[in-house]
């Protein structure tokens, strides 16, 4: 009976204690993520810019949203862009990753080295410094351009070419694949060699090895990979920002969803307008969540029957 | 034959590495080339040292030297690497050890707001902190990460408190400890490898950060490096080219030396969580 009392006092201050040390963390939920979530719902239908004060603001309907479907070029140049640039670069990316860490993987010395320096690029891609150094090889006089008169070719001003500029950019997103690949090289560790064993002994060539063990067994990190890149990759920002100066040009050719976002918000100071695109935005993402989880089931395969 | 094809395999792997060390050779090789040689020769050493491309980026931005910008830098991220370290490391703790009602589900929110895109909060965010009178100083970029809102670090020591046996705690309680000693007496000592991990990608991506610094940081004297780098680009003139890229080599020099230093950490990072670069 006593026990029973103090087995249930303790059970008592260990969900207190719990509470404690959560709070700082629920206090964090409850006013840097969801007051503010609120409060950009809320924003999303009105008229409000951080220039005038609260009491202008007006209460407008579904206008921002309405606008922003019929009457915004811009938007529908954003989308396409973040569309080209996520359904070209990422699985060209995942691709560069899985096929170096196939290499990686049968190569016992010196993994770790290379393993390091090929994930060196996920550490400093994404940095300003990095955008500028791709805006000095690839602009009309740089070192790509030198490389290539080599071979007799001439040529263009790949970063202030429309054509051209996204391309440069999905250069420096693949150009960052060590990331993934570090994660792919711990999965394929865990593919058990039996598997290739017994293949081998029933005569299967490589190919179908890899096709029938390798990437099987992979699914759950290519899932794992896929759905982190593509959350990653539409929110990029810095490359194409300070690429294009800013302008998310040359004609637009750059203008990722994340940089109309930022000029309506911050160049134009329409806070209720960005807010829907915001949410648009989050529809957006949470809509592909929801597909990959729900499409997983069908290719991704795990061994131990989990799930 | 296998031979054969070992030696393909390394061929091929040092093939991939020339092309992706290039660019990092190149800035490092160029910032030191005079302006007209850095556009003409593709080769990766100068064929004179041109030290001058330092000191004239240094003091590129009239009135405000890189000494300030990279000051600033620091002064956010140290404070950022420590703010993330303690709230995230309490906040595992409580989910990884202690029983409390609604862990699951506050667990699985936390888990959702690991997916939630930072462009969707910045805006109610930055309404928030102007009206706080916030905006040009270091306040909206720091004090949040003491409530706790880089959930990758809490899922990253909350994946790592899980691998502690839990023999350890029982023990401790034995002896008496509550929750609050077991943390202190057991927990905190066994998570330093994790929250190494947490200081160095904290760092880094602080360091790195550009969007949040942008938006924050209006003024010039407040600027970060990567805020004050994006000012070469203003005039992108041939001339500016080496002083630009001489202190782009310099702001990605903290970020290298942290690679180097800790290697093993990061690797070990990306494997428990996913976390990227």
């Amino acid at each position: 009976m006593r026990g029973r009392r103090k087995n249930y006092a303790s059970r008592r201050s260990e969900g207190l204690a719990g509470y404690v040390f959560l709070s700082p963390w629920l206090i964090g939920l409850m006013t840097i993520t969801a007051f503010p979530m609120l409060l950009s719902l809320y924003l999303s239908f009105t008229n409000y810019d951080v220039l005038s004060s609260w009491e202008f603001v007006e209460w407008v309907g579904f206008d921002n949203y309405k606008k922003i479907f019929t009457a915004d070029p811009t938007f529908w140049q954003s989308v396409r862009v973040t569309l080209t640039f996520g359904l070209i670069a990422i699985p060209l990316k995942l691709a560069a990753s899985l096929g170096v860490a196939l290499l990686l993987n049968r190569e016992r010395r010196g993994v770790g080295l290379f393993r390091g320096m090929f994930y060196l690029p996920s550490l400093l891609g994404g940095s300003v410094a990095l955008a500028l150094v791709w805006v000095a090889m690839f602009n009309g006089e740089g070192a790509f351009n030198a490389g290539l008169s080599l071979f007799g070719i001439e040529g263009n001003n790949w970063i202030n070419d429309p054509d051209w500029a996204l391309a440069t950019l999905m250069v420096l997103t693949i150009w960052q694949f060590g990331a993934p690949m570090v994660i792919f090289l711990a999965g394929l560790k865990q593919v058990p060699t039996e598997l290739y064993e017994a293949a081998q002994v029933d005569g299967a060539s490589k190919r179908r090895q890899f096709f029938h063990i390798t990437l099987p067994m992979l699914s759950p990190v290519i899932f794992f990979n896929l759905l982190l890149e593509t959350i990653n990759g539409f929110q990029g920002f810095t490359s194409a920002f300070v690429i294009s100066n800013g302008t998310g040009g040359p004609l637009g050719s750059t203008k990722l969803y994340t940089l109309h976002i930022y000029d309506k918000a911050f160049t134009d100071f329409q806070m209720g307008y960005a807010s829907a695109l915001a949410w648009i935005f989050l529809a957006a993402i949470g809509l592909i969540t929801i597909v990959f989880f729900s499409t997983g089931k069908f290719w991704v395969h795990y061994s131990d029957g989990e799930n | 034959m296998a031979r054969v094809r070992g030696w393909v395999r390394v061929l091929a792997l040092l093939g991939v590495l020339a092309i992706v060390l290039y660019p990092l050779i190149w800035v490092l090789g160029s910032s030191l080339k005079s302006p007209t040689e850095v556009s003409s020769n593709l080769s990766i050493w100068p064929q004179e040292l041109t030290w001058s491309n330092y000191a004239d980026g240094w003091s590129y931005i009239p009135g405000v030297s890189f000494g300030r910008f990279f000051g600033n830098s620091i002064l956010i991220s140290l404070a950022t690497v420590v703010a993330n370290a303690a709230s995230c490391l309490v906040t595992a703790y409580a989910f990884a050890r202690l029983r409390f009602w609604g862990r699951k589900g506050y667990f699985a929110l936390m888990i959702a707001t690991l997916l939630l895109p930072g462009h969707v909060l910045i805006v109610p965010q930055y309404v928030m902190f102007s009206e706080f009178g916030w905006i040009d100083t270091p306040l909206p970029l720091i004090l949040p990460k003491l409530l706790a809102t880089e959930a990758f670090f809490i899922f990253l020591m909350v994946q790592f408190m899980r691998g502690i046996p839990r023999e350890l705690d029982d023990a401790a309680k034995i002896d008496g400890c509550d929750p609050y000693r077991t943390f202190w007496h057991v927990i905190l000592p066994l998570s330093r490898p994790a929250l190494i991990t947490t200081a160095i990608f904290s760092f880094i991506w602080t360091w790195n950060d550009f969007f949040t610094q942008l938006v924050y940081l209006p003024s010039v004297p407040s600027y970060t490096v990567p805020v004050a780098l994006r000012l070469f680009i203003d005039s992108s003139g041939q001339t500016s080219i080496g002083p630009m890229l001489a202190m782009s080599v310099l702001s990605l020099l903290p970020v290298f030396l942290f690679f180097l230093g800790f290697q093993r950490f990061l690797v070990q990072g990306i494997n428990t969580s996913g976390l990227k670069g």
